[in-house]
């Protein structure tokens, strides 16, 4: 019963998992659709298997059944595709991708979609710490509540929290926003070059030259925008969050070298 | 890096499969930790006492009369324990080098785990009316098989897959940590603390002993002072998050309850479920996957939290 699959993993001299591993070719299909079960299979395997079905056998519509909270699942999917995940996710779990609409009805573990390109993902339950790290484009759904650092150095797309965040949410953030429609805990927005932070709840405190922003009527079209995609209903009273600008000066950086960090 | 897990069964009259449960919850996580595997389990408590102790390091070289030593060793520390008033019902021998000692016994801990330690090679690892803690080098399965742990059975455990980072690979510097010398206190720890020293030194000054050189082994005998000066676990564990310096999730157990503390930064993992018929926690939401094969409602503690569970 104990991580069923990951028993049988092998190792070559460099320490690679299951180095001759193939895709195990389980997943009933029907049509555009298919769908298999990970139970038996090792994080390597099942994903494997479901880059067999969106790149070979170009197949739009993948059902994963079972995850068990696997490590590292759905990662580096660079294709557009819709992905149904019945289950929980471990850590780094859909990292990587460009592309795909992915649905979690369960939880995910730390680093959830980090460096995501584009694309949309949307976790029914919880998420771990730092998730969304390094976030570049598209939408990050979570319904329930996330840990610590979430949208850690994000430098694009969206992030939507139902629940309650951890501290130090937006460490660091460079691009791109973020609506959390529960309390956030201290040193929110620590850091933070640029972007946007709205906040339902309270906030236990602010990070280091994050400063209350001015609302507008973009923010609203914004937020009734993204919830009114992801079927959220009515937003929220949100407050916003925007860097101070004070921490740092990119004026003493050559024009070029400015591109390139912002 | 590390990795913790700990159990507690809501109804555990007569005891469940903790033994077994664990090592499954650890084994889930051996990417965490390859060196060495530790527990500390909760047995069905009875008026005498239970000591595990070893008389040498897995890793010690084996001279021409290793064998002979320790049985010399061992002799003496039963010698000693009789001369002390303690009354043995049994002595086990669970490997070469690791015994298990059941005796009654009225008199002060501290002299007599002193007593015993001061028999050449000799570390107590655990003492008290229901815990046992077993630890050594390699991973859960290992150590379950060599340790015979699957029969046993338990109200409440803790375990502990170590990667080595600021002390040596042996059975010293594995967790878990007994509380020395205060009976059935234990803890695992996932982090560093960087005011280990003072809290060493501190804790050396009222005459407690330390045997490695790993961080960790302060907080059991810091949460156990603090017991033993009447704070509850709770009060304990909450003093400290601002007394201990650094990054740490640590899971302690006393006979009665299991508590988790989280550092303010929340720099280290743990994934909380909570059911009817147990709480279970890890670093890693696969390793209590490994306990409840199906879909289950987990959540990760937030920063500084403090969380208790009784029996």
């Amino acid at each position: 019963m104990a991580a069923v699959g990951e028993g049988r993993i092998t190792y070559d001299a460099r320490g690679l998992a299951e180095p001759a591993a193939e895709a195990p070719r389980i997943a009933e299909i029907d049509g555009d659709r298919a769908t298999f079960d990970a139970h038996d299979l090792s994080t390597r395997l099942i994903n494997l298997e479901l880059r067999r079905l969106l790149y070979e056998e170009g197949i739009g519509d993948v059902t994963v059944q079972n995850p068990g909270a696997k490590h590292s699942i759905g990662v580096g999917i660079l294709t557009r595709c819709r992905i149904t995940f019945e289950g929980s996710l471990g850590y780094f779990g859909c990292g990587l991708i460009d592309g795909p609409e992915i649905k979690i009805t369960g939880r995910v573990g730390w680093s959830a979609c980090e460096n995501m390109m584009s694309g949309v993902v949307t976790v029914a339950g919880n998420a771990g710490s730092l998730t969304g790290a390094a976030l570049r484009g598209g939408d990050l759904v979570v319904h329930g509540r996330v840990g610590a650092r979430t949208g850690i150095d994000q430098k694009g797309g969206t992030i939507i929290v139902g629940g309650d965040a951890g501290m130090m949410t937006g460490f660091m953030m460079q691009r791109g926003r973020m609506i959390l429609c529960g309390d956030v805990g201290h040193g929110l927005g620590d850091s933070m070059y640029d972007g946007t932070i709205y906040v339902a709840g309270k906030v236990a405190s602010l990070g280091i030259d994050c400063v209350p922003g001015e609302w507008t009527e973009a923010d609203t079209e914004f937020v009734e925008r993204k919830f009114r995609i992801h079927g959220l209903g009515s937003p929220p009273e949100l407050q916003k969050f925007v860097c101070g600008k004070k921490l740092y000066n990119y004026d003493n950086l050559e024009p070029s070298e400015r591109k390139l960090v912002l | 890096m590390c990795g913790i897990a700990g159990l507690i069964y809501a109804d555990a009259n007569g005891g469940r499969e903790v033994g077994t449960d664990i090592t499954r919850m650890l084994q889930s996580m051996k990417h965490r930790g390859p060196d060495s595997t530790g527990y500390a389990l909760f047995g069905p408590r009875t008026s005498s006492y239970v000591m595990r102790f070893t008389l040498a390091d897995a890793n010690d070289p084996r001279d021409y009369e290793f064998a002979d030593r320790i049985q010399r060793h061992r002799f003496l520390v039963e010698q000693r324990l009789r001369r002390f008033g303690a009354h043995i019902h049994e002595i086990d021998e669970e490997t070469e080098y690791a015994y298990r000692v059941t005796f009654d016994y009225d008199g002060d801990l501290k002299q007599l785990a002193d007593l015993v330690e001061d028999v050449p090679g000799a570390e107590v690892l655990s003492l008290g009316h229901a815990l046992e803690i077993i630890k050594d080098l390699g991973d859960a399965e290992s150590v379950a098989t060599q340790y015979d742990l699957d029969g046993f059975r338990g109200t409440h455990g803790i375990g502990h897959v170590r990667m080595a980072t600021e002390s040596d690979v042996d059975i010293s510097g594995a967790h878990p940590y007994w509380a020395y010398p205060f009976s059935d206190v234990a803890v695992v720890h996932n982090g560093q603390l960087t005011n280990y020293f003072q809290w060493k030194r501190r804790l050396e000054r009222s005459g407690h002993r330390f045997n490695s050189e790993c961080d960790s082994e302060i907080i059991a005998v810091y949460l156990a002072e603090k017991m033993s000066d009447g704070a509850s676990l709770e009060d304990a564990m909450r003093d400290s998050l601002t007394e201990l310096d650094g990054v740490f999730t640590y899971i302690a157990v006393t006979e009665d309850a299991l508590g988790v503390a989280k550092d303010e930064m929340a720099a280290k993992p743990l994934v909380l479920y909570e059911g009817d018929d147990m709480v279970a926690l890890a670093s890693e939401e696969i390793a209590i996957r490994a306990v409840l094969d199906r879909e289950i409602d987990t959540y990760d503690p937030f920063e500084g939290e403090v969380m208790v569970w009784q029996r």
